[in-house]
């Protein structure tokens, strides 16, 4: 049996906050999370703000020490084996950062080169990449800052695509996006699984978009992951029709409540 | 067979992304020429108001010729220095205000060579700044300098900048651990490491305990050698140049430990994450 791309057992992360002028209380962000995903698969993990979702990605892409449990991505260990997994993994999240004054050809020269990218490979790559994800080729040379955020999170895809990563972590990539360049990064995402058959985890809070692009759904509440499926295996356990319904069946509460006092706080770190 | 072709495409691998950093400086030193033109104002009037001292105090010209020159290469040890720690620093404090942070700290380049590569740019940048100060100010002042030794004064400031790097890595280290204070701690080190290595006056007047720290400090040697050298046409110095290779030998591998339980810190406290 092959080894999965990712494969996380009770993996937890606490972060540490002042509770006062001298106490110091710990939080949970990630609470014993176990999942795993088979080469080639993607899955999404929904959750509100402040539900651990960024933390995962954080987690699986080495910017973070966990606190207990175990994840290992295509059999090297997350926290141990960190050379190995950065080759392996790549990411796109909801900024897309950027030297704001570097033109888009400039910053992905520069991402390539940590990834041992020389000149003359990048030299007909970036391009080619660049319109792959339909941006301009004549705007190339302007810095970022001069970009709408719809083109910046083109470029954003195009630094992850550029590495060839076999394990793509989305971290909300569409979220404050139009309409429009909503769907143009969805379809790149679709285009990428059909073409380069990558291994995708997209952390999104919205339920239409993990519907549409992922085999099974998960939800993160608070630190938990509540289950993690074929959408229609959840809504059968739940007997409801929508993933709304589903998360308010599994947590009494509904994905667009007001946060507590609880959530703000964990907000901070997750 | 196979390892060594694996070593070589390692090696290769750290080479391209030591190249990437140097040039990824110099795109935004490219980008923002206005904020370096200004920056280089602003330090030559600053030395101006240091040198200018010399003139004040009522010596014969010969003399002020001399004072006049010991103070600037005190400031332009002080400018250097000060490029060579603000790059450093830059290593996590302009990641952090770009954004860019995670993306760096997640590829797979060693720390060492991406601090590596931050130092080496900040040499060059910073031999290249501090020698234009030193000539703009050579010729605003009409300074004779008939006996000055500039290869044996540039040699020991490349010397000196090994243990820099070094110091460097370890202030670079602050922004890490303390996002909001780290960039401003790493001006005080600066500050505090130039008052005990006799920037514009002679360590013979500090109080007994600093002329025990100028003795563990490179800058002390860097600026006694560079002025023997300019002043007098002094060559290298064994007596300055062995302190500075067994300083710089202690200082690059603390550095690299002190920064990497400063990452390793910042990862457990969720600290290595852009600010806003």
């Amino acid at each position: 049996m092959s080894q999965p791309a990712v494969f996380v057992s009770d993996l937890r992360k606490e972060f540490v906050r002042k509770d006062g002028r001298f106490k110091r209380a710990r939080r949970a962000a990630l609470d014993g999370v176990t999942f795993g995903i088979e080469r080639g698969e993607c899955v999404a993990i929904l959750g509100q703000n402040g539900s651990g979702k960024s933390t995962l990605v954080r987690l699986l892409s080495t910017l973070l020490l966990h606190d207990g449990g175990s994840a290992s991505i295509f059999g090297h260990d997350a926290f141990k084996e960190t050379r190995a997994v950065r080759r392996l993994v790549n990411r796109v999240s909801v900024e897309a950062s950027f030297f704001k004054k570097m033109s888009a050809a400039e910053n992905l020269g520069y991402a390539a080169r940590f990834y041992g990218m020389g000149h003359g490979e990048t030299r007909e790559k970036i391009p080619e990449i660049l319109a792959r994800v339909g941006f301009p080729p004549d705007r190339r040379g302007e810095p970022m800052e001069a970009l709408s955020r719809g083109m910046q999170q083109k470029v954003a895809l195009a630094r992850a695509l550029l590495t060839s990563p076999v394990l793509l972590l989305l971290d909300e990539p569409t979220t404050g996006l139009d309409p429009r360049s909503k769907h143009e990064v969805q379809e790149f995402i679709r285009e990428m699984r059909s073409l380069h058959d990558s291994t995708i985890l997209l952390c999104t809070h919205d339920m239409k978009e993990a519907e549409d692009l992922a085999e099974r759904v998960g939800i993160l509440d608070r630190g938990r992951l509540l289950f993690l499926e074929p959408v229609e295996d959840v809504k059968a356990r739940y007997g409801v029709a929508t993933l709304e319904e589903a998360f308010f069946a599994a947590t009494g509460r509904s994905f667009e409540d007001e946060k507590t006092q609880e959530d703000e706080e964990r907000e901070v770190f997750a | 067979m196979a390892l060594m072709q694996a070593t070589t495409q390692a090696i290769r691998h750290e080479l391209i992304g030591l190249g990437g950093v140097v040039e990824r400086n110099w795109y935004l030193v490219k980008r923002y020429i206005w904020w370096e033109l200004a920056f280089f104002l602003w330090t030559a009037a600053n030395t101006l108001t240091i040198v200018f001292i010399s003139k004040g105090v009522g010596l014969s010209a010969e003399a002020e010729n001399e004072l006049a020159t010991k103070l600037l290469i005190g400031a332009v040890i002080w400018s250097y220095l000060g490029i060579v720690f603000e790059i450093l620093t830059e290593t996590v404090a302009w990641e952090r205000w770009e954004g860019t942070i995670e993306y760096t700290f997640m590829a797979p380049l060693s720390r060492p060579v991406h601090l590596i590569g931050m130092g080496l740019f900040a040499i060059a940048y910073g031999v290249v700044r501090s020698t234009m100060l030193f000539a703009v100010m050579v010729a605003f002042f009409g300074l004779s300098l008939p006996n000055a030794n500039f290869v044996a004064a540039l040699i020991l400031l490349g010397i000196a900048s090994v243990s820099f790097i070094g110091i460097g890595m370890m202030t670079a280290v602050l922004p890490l651990i303390s996002p909001e204070k780290g960039t401003q701690l790493g001006f005080i080190a600066q500050g505090l490491l130039l008052v005990v290595s006799g920037v514009y006056y002679s360590v013979e007047v500090l109080p007994e305990w600093m002329q025990w720290l100028s003795k563990i400090s490179p800058a002390t040697y860097a600026l006694r050698g560079m002025r023997a050298s300019i002043l007098e046409g002094a060559g290298l110095a064994w007596a300055d140049v062995w302190p500075l290779i067994v300083i710089g030998l202690v200082a690059i591998p603390l550095g690299l430990a002190i920064f990497g339980a400063g990452e390793r810190y910042a990862k457990r406290h969720g600290k290595l994450k852009r600010s806003g």
